[in-house]
């Protein structure tokens, strides 16, 4: 199944764009999706920390994904 | 003159459409002011909303853009923010802050876009009838903001760019 990933911060300059559609197993979850990043991209591995959104919450590893399903990805915050 | 009259009656109508305008990503109820803006922050605006007639004190933090890192000269820093859930994570901050520190009302404004040294980045004010909970209040909603609220600011240094935070 695909899913989109929307990239913020260093994230966007990793990935080189705001997003783009990976093709995961079904039944992936984010801790899935998370080690397909970190062999696609593994600047990801440097990062203080790596969490990931979707509908807008952060979500844990074991969160199932669904097929068409927008996953965010942020990288360590730094506002204010 | 009617002319003259004409436009100071439009001019009018301008500030107070201005007054009431929020940004495409705000959170505003009776007690609860989140916003987050492209444009300068106001501090008065945001002490303004906080006050109350049940409340003694305001405390409000402004965070504002300094002109080096670790002795290093910065020239701008560039605001970004994942907005629907920066929003959600403020909005969840304030919950707490109204919950648990008897704060009557909390107003937050983030800023995003290029800021140069000395603008404001962020604005946070707070209510209490008491100042001690105001005191703890603010430092809790500006020490939560920067761990959870899903925004990233990048330092623009003369030789480079540096996202803040972003690795260890």
């Amino acid at each position: 199944m695909d899913v989109k990933v929307v990239a913020y911060g260093i994230a966007k300059d990793i990935i080189n764009g705001r997003e783009l559609t990976m093709l995961v197993d079904d039944n992936s979850s984010i801790g899935d999706l998370k080690l397909q990043l970190l062999t696609l991209y593994p600047a990801f591995i440097d990062l203080a920390s790596l969490s990931f959104a979707v509908e807008e919450e952060y979500q844990d590893d074991d969160y199932l994904l669904k097929n068409d399903q927008t996953v965010v990805i942020i990288p360590p915050v730094s506002g204010g | 003159m009617i002319r003259l009259l004409l436009l100071f009656r439009l001019f009018l109508v301008v500030e107070s459409l201005n007054k009431h305008f929020l940004p495409k990503f705000a959170q505003v109820n009776n007690y609860t002011n989140i916003q987050i803006l492209s444009t300068k922050i106001k501090v008065d605006e945001v002490e303004q909303f906080v006050a109350d007639s049940s409340c003694g004190g305001v405390v409000s933090f402004v965070g504002i853009v300094r002109d080096s890192t670790d002795s290093k000269p910065v020239l701008q820093l560039d605001f970004e923010s994942y907005e629907p859930m920066a929003i959600r994570e403020m909005k969840k901050i304030a919950e707490t802050v109204l919950e648990e520190f008897s704060v009557k009302k909390i107003a937050i404004h983030h800023r995003v876009g290029s800021l140069k040294i000395g603008e404001i980045a962020v604005a946070i004010a707070v209510s209490c009838p008491h100042r001690k909970d105001a005191f703890a209040a603010c430092e809790y909603a500006i020490d939560t903001l920067k761990q959870t609220v899903p925004i990233w600011k990048k330092e623009i240094f003369q030789d480079g760019e540096v996202w803040v935070s972003a690795h260890p």
